[in-house]
């Protein structure tokens, strides 16, 4: 099937593929599967900024406001938003993958439900996390 | 030829290591396992995070030193590591299938998480044991 050797295929074996992505309706658990993938690269990436900022505060005040002045600006708040509702929404989807890994939930609508309460369920997190930060602040 | 081995896998399949990856199950669990770690300790971390806003510097460095506080980020940390760099070789073994291109990023992936990980846990010791 997929070749191992090379990447370039001759003409001859550029075979018809059946068409999927091209011919699918899109449907939320189809977008939350592929959203979970993403948000887990998107977290992973995002650990950089969480390993930069401990060691900036292990190391010397100086290296701790540089950061927590760029996490602090407009676009730092903007990508920390990101990353805690890319945080929230990837452990719904893991509590998610939870109840599917017991068996339930698989069939229509149970699935749907699931999720559209995922989805529903890190926005909310993630407002309330951020209304507790403003407050906090 | 033998037909002694009733296996049904073709000997060009055996060389070319096709068929069972056979340390599935073994990332499949440890995938879960960190899973569920990950759920109070990520709720923990943000709660952490919350705690920290608005505090100078000093004040800051106190609460991360604190040791009930290490050892949340230290467990945070290992899991979330581990968890990364599993779920990282999913999606790489899934898109790249390119023999030396798949083989440079699974090793890249683990470096990254590795490096990710000592640095995180290394400041977490400093500023707890310092």
């Amino acid at each position: 099937m997929s070749d191992s050797t090379s990447t370039t295929k001759s003409p001859e074996s550029r075979r018809p593929m059946s068409p999927h992505l091209q011919i699918y309706r899109p449907m939320l658990t189809m977008m939350m599967s592929i959203i979970h993938r993403i948000t887990g690269a998107g977290l992973y990436f995002g650990t950089l900024l969480l390993a930069w900022w401990l060691i900036a505060a292990a190391t010397d005040a100086k290296s701790y406001m540089f950061i927590n002045d760029l996490l602090t600006s407009f676009i730092g708040r903007v990508i920390l938003l990101g990353y805690t509702w890319a945080l929230f929404h990837h452990m719904m989807g893991g509590i998610r993958h939870f109840i599917w890994d017991t068996g339930r939930g698989l069939d229509h609508p149970e699935r749907e439900y699931l999720a559209q309460a995922s989805l529903i369920a890190s926005i909310g997190l993630t407002l309330f996390v951020w209304i507790l930060a403003y407050i906090l602040r | 030829m033998s037909h002694n081995d009733h296996s049904m896998r073709t000997p060009m399949g055996k060389v070319r290591y096709l068929g069972s990856a056979k340390s599935g199950t073994t990332h499949v669990w440890h995938q879960r396992l960190t899973a569920y770690a990950l759920l109070p300790l990520s709720i923990c971390f943000v709660i952490l995070i919350l705690s920290l806003i608005g505090k100078d510097y000093n004040s800051a460095r106190a609460i991360l030193a604190a040791p009930y506080v290490s050892i949340l980020i230290l467990l945070f940390i290992g899991s979330g590591i581990y968890h990364m760099q599993l779920g990282m070789r999913v999606i790489i073994e899934d898109y790249v299938h390119a023999h030396g291109s798949k083989t440079a990023l699974l090793v890249a992936n683990t470096f990254f998480s590795l490096c990710i990980g000592i640095s995180a846990a290394y400041a977490v010791l400093k500023l707890s044991l310092a």
